[in-house]
């Protein structure tokens, strides 16, 4: 199965009161069987950093694909973030894997 | 538009000669061109297929066009992007930069490919005789990118 193109779908960002827009891609897409999600934002997932924590602790595949060696980075509203990058509702968060354009 | 991400190929020699168009301070213009190869860690490769982030793949590359800018003195710089499924022998990626100067305009390209190939969200997975695998980025393309770190 080629799903390349559900991620090709960018979803406007809603400035929604209290929901996160997230995005998997390449590798981490196959690896979790989604590419996006909302999510309710809370005081547990109020930054970056805290939301890969949250996904990890779902177990399976998401322990192992977001454990905090795996070379993983966020973008937050399409700029790369930290792990203390915070977040806002509306926000769009995308988990990324290593690029190898070019 | 200096930063373009498409499924068509493109015409190295009609987008250079546009890049410089008329502009008679250009004296050189230096340009790389990326082309899918049949064979990659071992294996035999027979098409590519390659995602990116759309909202934000344009930004990234346009972020890596300013810096060359600013870094430096050149006249104007093009990349172009192909997406989707490509066989060996394609022509996957197109920088071209122009300036006044040999050294600027080569020095300024390898920047730009370097800074792509570490920051521009790009994927590529590959189809192989064992099956298809999304690509392993390699610490060597880290390292060139951090040459240009100051």
């Amino acid at each position: 199965m080629d799903d390349s193109d559900l991620a090709q779908k960018s979803r406007p960002s809603e400035a929604q009161a209290g929901i996160i827009d997230i995005l998997y891609f390449a590798r981490l897409r196959e690896a979790l069987g989604l590419a996006s999600e909302r999510m309710p934002l809370s005081p547990t997932i109020a930054t970056a950093g805290a939301l890969r924590a949250h996904l990890q602790a779902r177990g399976g595949a998401w322990a192992i694909e977001l454990a905090g060696d795996r070379p993983v980075r966020i973008a937050v509203n399409q700029v790369i973030a930290g792990a203390e990058t915070p977040l806002h509702a509306g926000d769009e968060v995308a988990f990324l894997p290593p690029v190898t354009g070019g | 538009m200096p930063v373009r991400i498409q499924t068509e190929d493109f015409d190295v020699s009609a987008e250079i000669a546009t890049l410089r168009g008329r502009n008679p301070a250009v004296g050189a213009v230096a340009s790389f061109v990326g082309i899918v190869r049949d064979v990659n860690a071992g294996e035999r490769v027979s098409e590519i297929t390659l995602e990116h982030y759309p909202g934000m793949t344009h930004r990234a590359l346009q972020d890596i066009v300013d810096e060359a800018k600013a870094r430096w003195d050149i006249v104007d710089v093009l990349v172009i992007h192909r997406i989707g499924a490509l066989r060996p022998t394609d022509q996957i990626v197109l920088v071209a930069v122009a300036g006044a100067h040999r050294s600027a305009a080569f020095e300024a390209c390898e920047f730009v490919m370097d800074y792509l190939k570490t920051r521009a969200p790009f994927w590529k997975k590959e189809q192989t005789p064992a099956g298809s695998r999304w690509v392993d980025a390699r610490s060597s393309d880290d390292a060139a990118a951090e040459r240009w770190v100051r």
